[in-house]
């Protein structure tokens, strides 16, 4: 069974590892650390302690043998067989990686209806492309999607296995981690090649965005992630890209599903999904009222972009919670964030922080938000919003 | 019908401060609380037990104090509790949470439907909801926005997803993950404070669901967390102050690209 000590020949008693406890934990008790009954030996401590005073063991379960797994695989979303743009970006991803790995870095497309997509994904990064083509495979359904993942990870090997931290990527990737045995980080942020060991470093945002986790994978293959959409760039295409493409052989047992897709609605036009918008008027708890939101809703179809909201103004039902940005919410990255009577609370902030540019209309100078947006104004929304949408509206007339 | 609701007792994020100085987090006087999304998934369990009968079970795994949310859960009106406590069970990730998790689903036997929230504020991985359904090798129905229908042997819930909404079918048993959209929670009644204050629950513990060391806690658990950092707080760019009309100025200049091109 796993555990934890304190080193008492080696620890100073210098209490760094007392606030770098997630749990609160660790106390001092008589000039050295003391572990308490909250730990779930995060490991945490561990790697706060400057002295290695710290300790955590394990018991080996028996190493996976690593050596024989190699090269990058990307599991790719399709909806009506276009692929989705964060597929690119994990191919691209992928490519950076794999200068640090021989392995080759492959996709898997599992459609109805490939279109040009194939060469595309080769143009994207991809040197091999599994194709798995059947009419069953049309829209994601979860068991037929990750027995047939599951068995060409098995066949394959790969070092990696990436998809994207969408409603799909995250529905997929759980169950075939539990099922090959291996480890998934969820949502990261950031990829990297550890120079030493060549295992994955997988940094995520954890505790509502307040902390950054850095989590291996080091005894079992694939090491598994999902990645956050629109964190990573796509590569530039490039049509001369070699690449090959696999026909994967399917089984109808491959294809049998427990549940199935009885209708699909896409979101109604106007009804735009905040995730995808380039512009993002937002609104929080200094909007007041869901008549002022129309204000914002204005403000946001000049610009063609959409209205997005604090938690705040969401539950005091101004504005419906599709439009909820923030940590129990939606994660947006548009080109403009225009936030309005909005505070900067952490948990909005974990939403939209990875905007290309924040600007923030608040009429207290001392809000959070301005400690981390690119540009501020100090003022009352009501008296300049209005005149925004004048002056947006007489320059583009 | 017999509802599993797996609940989980998380820091309370929003109360976790910075150390500016020191980079790291101040937990002291952070409450535990029951993790907000597990609410919906309670409340949903709640409510079709109370259309068709039979029980809601609420099942959590962590350490012994993590009981409180299971009489807070019985207060708001479940039936049983069930606490899976060990030591061994300590530093679980959500392979080896899962798998504890689908043991005690499998060792109470006849459970028609598991519920979870979508994810826990601490780690946010919305994993263990997946991974319970690939242990029992059941179906999975995720980020579950409403359940339209569920009768003895089959459920439909609307799925909300990138650009809209799926309406999935699946035969039971099942597990799935609940959204916030779901439902509006009920508050704890008196009579289920005074049960919850009452009720001995059962804890079960490595031995009680035949597990082994090497396939729980921190030992079951592939990945492992070799570091934990505060984000940077990136420094703010220009803050302006003045007139209203100067101001929308500005701001105009900037959202129609004269500026930061
Ligand atoms: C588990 C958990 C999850 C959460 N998830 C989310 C989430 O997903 N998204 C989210 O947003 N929040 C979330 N929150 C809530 C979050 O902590 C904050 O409470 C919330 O973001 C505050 O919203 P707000 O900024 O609109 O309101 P406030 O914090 O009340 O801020 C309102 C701001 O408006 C300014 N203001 C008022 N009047 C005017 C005016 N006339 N002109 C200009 N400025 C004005 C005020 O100065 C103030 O700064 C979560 C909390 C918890 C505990
Ligand atoms: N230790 C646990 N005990 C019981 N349920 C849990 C536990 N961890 C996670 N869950 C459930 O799984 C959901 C997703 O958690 P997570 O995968 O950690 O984001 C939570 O909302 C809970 O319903």
């Amino acid at each position: 069974m796993a555990s934890i000590e304190v080193r008492e020949d080696t620890c100073v008693g210098c209490g760094v590892c007392v606030p770098a406890c997630p749990f609160g934990a660790i106390s001092m008790e008589e000039g050295l650390a003391a572990i308490g009954d909250g730990c779930t030996l995060c490991g945490a401590c561990e790697s706060s302690c400057p002295y290695g005073a710290i300790i955590i063991r394990t018991e080996d379960a028996g190493k996976a043998d690593i050596a024989r797994y190699s090269g990058i695989m990307v599991l790719a979303e399709q909806r009506d067989g276009v692929v989705d743009h964060s597929t690119l970006e994990l191919l691209g991803e992928a490519t950076r990686l794999a200068s640090a790995d021989e392995g080759p870095v492959s996709v898997v497309l599992l459609t109805s209806d490939p279109m040009d997509w194939p060469a595309r994904l080769i143009s994207h990064g991809a040197d091999v492309v599994y194709l798995g083509l059947d009419p069953a495979l049309s829209h994601f359904r979860t068991e037929p999607f990750s027995k047939i993942a599951e068995k060409i990870i098995r066949e394959k090997r790969p070092a990696v296995v990436l998809a994207a931290a969408t409603t799909t990527g995250r529905d997929l990737m759980p169950r075939i981690a539990k099922n090959l045995n291996t480890g998934l980080t969820a949502d990261c942020t950031e990829l990297a090649i550890d120079p030493e060991t060549g295992g994955l470093l997988q940094t995520r945002p954890a505790f509502g965005g307040n902390i950054l986790a850095t989590i291996v994978c080091s005894d079992t293959r694939p090491q598994m992630a999902t990645v956050r959409p629109r964190v990573m760039k796509a590569m530039e295409p490039d049509a001369g890209r070699k690449g090959r493409v696999e026909n994967l052989d399917l089984s109808p047992d491959d294809l049998v599903s427990r549940t199935e897709v009885l209708q699909w609605s896409p979101l109604e036009e106007g009804e735009v999904d905040i995730t995808e918008a380039e512009v993002i008027v937002s609104g929080g708890r200094g909007v007041k009222s869901p008549e002022n939101f129309s204000m914002l809703e204005e403000l946001a179809s000049l610009l063609d972009g959409s209205v997005g909201a604090s938690r705040a103004a969401v539950d005091a039902g101004w504005i419906p919670y599709p439009h909820q940005v923030g940590q129990t919410g939606k994660t947006v990255q548009p080109k403009i964030y225009l936030a309005c009577g909005i505070s900067g609370a952490v948990q909005h902030r974990v939403g939209m922080q990875s905007a290309d540019r924040i600007l923030a209309v608040n009429k207290d100078e001392s809000a959070p938000i301005f400690e981390f947006c690119d540009q501020g104004y100090v003022a009352d929304l009501f008296e300049v919003i209005p005149l925004v949408i004048r002056e947006v509206r007489r320059r583009r007339s | 019908m017999r509802i599993v609701v797996a609940v989980k007792q998380v820091p309370d994020t929003s109360e976790v401060r910075i150390d500016e100085e020191r980079g790291t987090l101040i937990r002291e006087g952070v409450p535990s609380i029951l993790n907000p999304f597990d609410e919906y998934a309670l409340e949903e369990a709640m409510r079709w037990r109370d259309e068709l009968g039979g029980s809601v079970t609420v099942v959590t795994m962590g350490p012994p104090q993590a009981e409180a949310v299971l009489r807070e859960a019985v207060s708001m009106g479940a039936d049983d509790a069930l606490l899976l406590s060990d030591r061994a069970f300590a530093g679980a990730d959500t392979w080896a949470t899962s798998h504890t998790l689908a043991r005690a689903v499998v060792k109470m036997g006849d459970v028609d439907v598991v519920m979870t929230g979508k994810q826990a504020i601490d780690g946010d991985t919305a994993q263990t909801g997946p991974g319970i359904a690939a242990s029992l090798d059941w179906p999975q129905i995720t980020f579950v926005g409403r359940v339209r229908e569920l009768t003895q042997d089959s459920i439909t819930a609307e799925r909300y997803v990138e650009g809209g909404c799926e309406v999935i079918r699946s035969s039971l048993p099942v597990v799935i993950t609940v959204l916030k959209d779901a439902n509006t929670p009920r508050l704890p009644s008196l009579r289920g404070k005074m049960k919850a204050r009452k009720m001995e629950i059962p804890v079960w513990g490595m031995h009680d669901l035949g597990l082994s060391p090497d396939e729980v806690g921190l030992d079951g658990s592939p990945t492992r967390v070799v570091r934990i950092m505060t984000p940077e707080t990136s420094a703010c760019g220009e803050i302006h102050r003045g007139e209203p009309g100067e101001l929308a100025k500005l701001i105009a200049d900037y959202l129609l690209g004269k500026e930061g091109e």
